[in-house]
């Protein structure tokens, strides 16, 4: 029964035959594992393809919603951050493989009398992964990925004559990166590259199958079959690749910054690490010269890599005997690794933690600090006696909606709450923020209200007390006449605020700020409070 | 010499088809999950405000209006959403989800015949919720509402009845 309806799919459709085809092709005696790497790298494409749909499903590719939805994949989906982990190293290690497969050709002198085509599609196929990579950078839409942007999209520009038209192509006129910018991006990294990648993997493997795997130059015995033993040394190695690349998924956080932000000034944008050293290039370069680092040298490195099978026509000979490519090879690798090591270490640290997106920001450290404050004074006066944030009690449920009572009737209430009630100790700054605060207040306050820590809300309440808004910008609220507040902790140490408070003229030459003398208390309490507020 | 070629054959098989089926397994699996586990939701409170008390009559519904927040995938949408409610009695509001059980329709209120009616495919339901007749498999679904200080307040997530 079952062979009948093999013998049916054979019959109609040849698909045994074909497999069988496949599987039993000649190649040379001298064949194994120095020649696994091209199985691997179209794995890994086959890899990429399929976590790049799996993150399409639940990725929005605009600027308004890429980060958003991306964050929504890592942190709110089971396996998304491993789905993302795949692909994200899943790239680098294909990268890894593809320039092995190169260099294991290169030395083989493989690429040979009949096998100049290969070679061909082959550097456009590096090309194309490396394009993969140039487009996808953009997409998590962090700093990281549009400032990285911004300096690719400036040095295509660079290009004489044709730069202006280059930076229309890529949706950036005038340099800037925007929505047309990003869904040029996105349509080359999904809808272009994707079939031409298939399309030349294709014309590549027709070629290899046309012209045999390349023997070794005294390789005259016999011809042995694909399958089984080469079959299963490209499986070995296939299986190794993804092992090192799930463990990499689970193990490696890929970082994921805060949102895009062009008005960022404080942010160094570098370079995914296998175009660090392109980025090094760069800098040995400097003014008119600079386009030599840029465009010059990387043009002329793969017109070179282009002609090696015309340049390069001696007849096939052992690798041992190969020394000419050998130390081409050995000497491409030192330059690299210099320059990237070069790279490495003259980058700065950064001012942005790399998983700065991944960890969530609570509600009280969002708030503007009033409102922090007014759930402070809510909180001291017991108002909850009455009012439960959430369920009903004798009093409205505040948190269900804002409260439509007139600002003087809620002020007049939160002095004396009833007629039989103690008055409460508010003064009428007090009363007048938490009025706004319970007439105004958003989803992010509600969520405060029951959740922020007790020592932050009395960070907050000094802050309230002493106007600190006057002057300072903290969570959008007040004004800019002192430095803005957020991201304070990035900037400074605790003992520094501390003391600033206390003599700021000392800590910032030329400050106008007042001196202020806290108790240890309040002291502790603001400058632990502004110390965590996010930027 | 032929045994043990057939056997270096079938080590080669297994090992090949074994290697496969783990690689197959790591794509699959992580997939799978993603793409079948329901995400975590962020909690947003979920107690609406949406009408006073005393502009509802005893036994007359009425197609209320209110602004919720609903989680659609990574946004967190503020949008307008509408209940049927009917009061009861001086304390028991009750408060209809819009949609008919059947398939979804936006079903009104007829004063005359004093039913519910959906227009699709005619489910009729009378002012408790239950079917009177048509295709609907279940009385009309309900949100939770609670009286507070002379408001009604509604938690807008289905309670299937």
């Amino acid at each position: 029964m079952f062979r009948n309806v093999l013998n049916w799919i054979e019959d109609r459709t040849g698909i045994e035959s074909a497999i069988h085809h496949f599987l039993y092709e000649d190649i040379p005696d001298s064949a194994g594992w120095h020649q696994v790497l091209g199985s691997v790298a179209l794995f890994a494409f086959l890899t990429q393809a399929f976590t790049g749909i799996l993150l399409a499903f639940n990725y929005a590719p605009t600027p308004g919603d890429a980060y958003d939805s991306l964050r929504y994949i890592v942190t709110q989906l089971t396996g998304g951050e491993l789905i993302r982990g795949l692909h994200h190293w899943g790239a680098s290690l294909m990268i890894i493989v593809v320039v092995l497969h190169m260099t294991q050709v290169f030395l083989w002198g493989a690429y040979k009398k009949p096998r100049e085509a290969t070679w061909l599609v082959g550097c456009i196929l590096l090309l194309v992964t490396l394009a993969y990579g140039l487009t996808g950078y953009l997409l998590p839409w962090d700093n990281r990925a549009y400032w990285g942007t911004v300096v690719t999209t400036r040095i295509a520009a660079q290009a004489p004559g044709a730069g202006p038209y280059i930076l229309r192509l890529l949706g950036s006129e005038g340099g800037a990166i925007g929505v047309v910018t990003f869904a040029r991006f996105y349509a080359v990294h999904v809808l272009l590259l994707p079939p031409l990648t298939m399309l030349l993997i294709g014309i590549h493997l027709v070629l290899v199958r046309r012209h045999g795997v390349a023997p070794a130059a005294d390789d005259f015995k016999p011809k042995k079959k694909f399958y089984p033993e080469q079959v299963f040394k490209d499986t070995v190695a296939t299986f190794l690749w993804f092992a090192v690349l799930v463990v990499m998924a689970i193990l490696v956080k890929v970082p994921l910054g805060r949102t895009a932000d062009p008005t960022d000034t404080s942010f160094i944008p570098r370079p995914e690490w296998y175009f660090l050293f392109l980025f090094q290039t760069l800098k040995l370069f400097e003014g008119p010269l600079e386009i030599v680092g840029s465009l010059v040298l990387p043009t002329l490195a793969i017109l070179a890599l282009f002609a090696t099978p015309f340049i390069d026509r001696a007849k096939m000979v052992r690798i041992r005997k190969r020394t000419v490519a050998i130390s081409m090879v050995v000497l491409g690798a030192i330059g690299w690794a210099g320059l990237t090591a070069r790279a490495v270490a003259t980058t700065p640290p950064s001012t942005e933690s790399a998983n700065a997106g991944l960890t969530d920001v609570e509600a009280w450290r969002q708030i503007p600090p009033e409102n922090l404050a007014a759930i402070g004074y809510f909180r001291r006066d017991n108002c909850g006696g009455c009012h439960v944030p959430g369920k009903s009690g004798a009093g409205p449920d505040l948190a269900a909606a804002p409260s439509q009572k007139p600002l003087d009737w809620l002020m007049q209430h939160f002095r004396q709450p009833s007629p039989s009630s103690p008055p409460t100790q508010l003064n009428g700054m007090q009363l007048r923020t938490l009025a706004v605060f319970v007439t105004k207040r958003d989803e992010n306050d509600v969520e405060a209200w029951t959740s922020a820590p007790q020592a932050a809300v009395d960070g907050a309440m000094v802050y309230n007390t002493n106007q600190c808004a006057v002057c300072h910008m903290l969570n959008g609220s007040g004004n800019k006449v002192g430095p803005p507040l957020n991201g304070l902790g990035d900037r400074r140490a605790r003992d520094w605020v501390q003391g600033h408070f206390a003599d700021p003229a000392k800590f910032s030459p030329g400050s106008t700020m007042p001196s202020y003398k806290f108790s240890p208390r309040d002291l502790d309490a603001i400058t632990s409070y502004l110390l965590q507020i996010p930027k | 010499m032929e045994t043990q070629s057939t056997s270096r054959r079938g080590f080669y098989s297994v090992f090949i088809n074994g290697l496969g089926a783990l690689i197959g397994a790591g794509l699959a699996v992580p997939a799978a999950l993603y793409l079948l586990v329901k995400p975590r939701m962020k909690k947003t409170s979920d107690w609406v405000d949406a009408a006073d008390l005393n502009t509802l009559q005893v036994g007359q519904p009425q197609e209320v209006v209110f602004r919720r927040s609903r989680v659609d995938g990574w946004r967190v949408e503020n949008e307008k959403s509408t209940a049927w409610v009917v009061r009861m009695n001086a304390q028991d509001v009750v408060a209809y989800s819009p949609s008919c059980t059947h398939l979804g329709c936006a079903y009104h209120w007829d004063a005359q015949t004093k039913e519910f009616l959906c227009p699709c495919h005619t489910s009729i339901f009378s002012i408790d919720g239950k079917v009177l007749s048509g295709p609907a498999p279940r009385p009309l679904d309900r949100y939770l509402t609670r009286i507070d200080n002379g408001k009604l307040l509604i938690s807008p997530t289905i309670q299937k009845s």
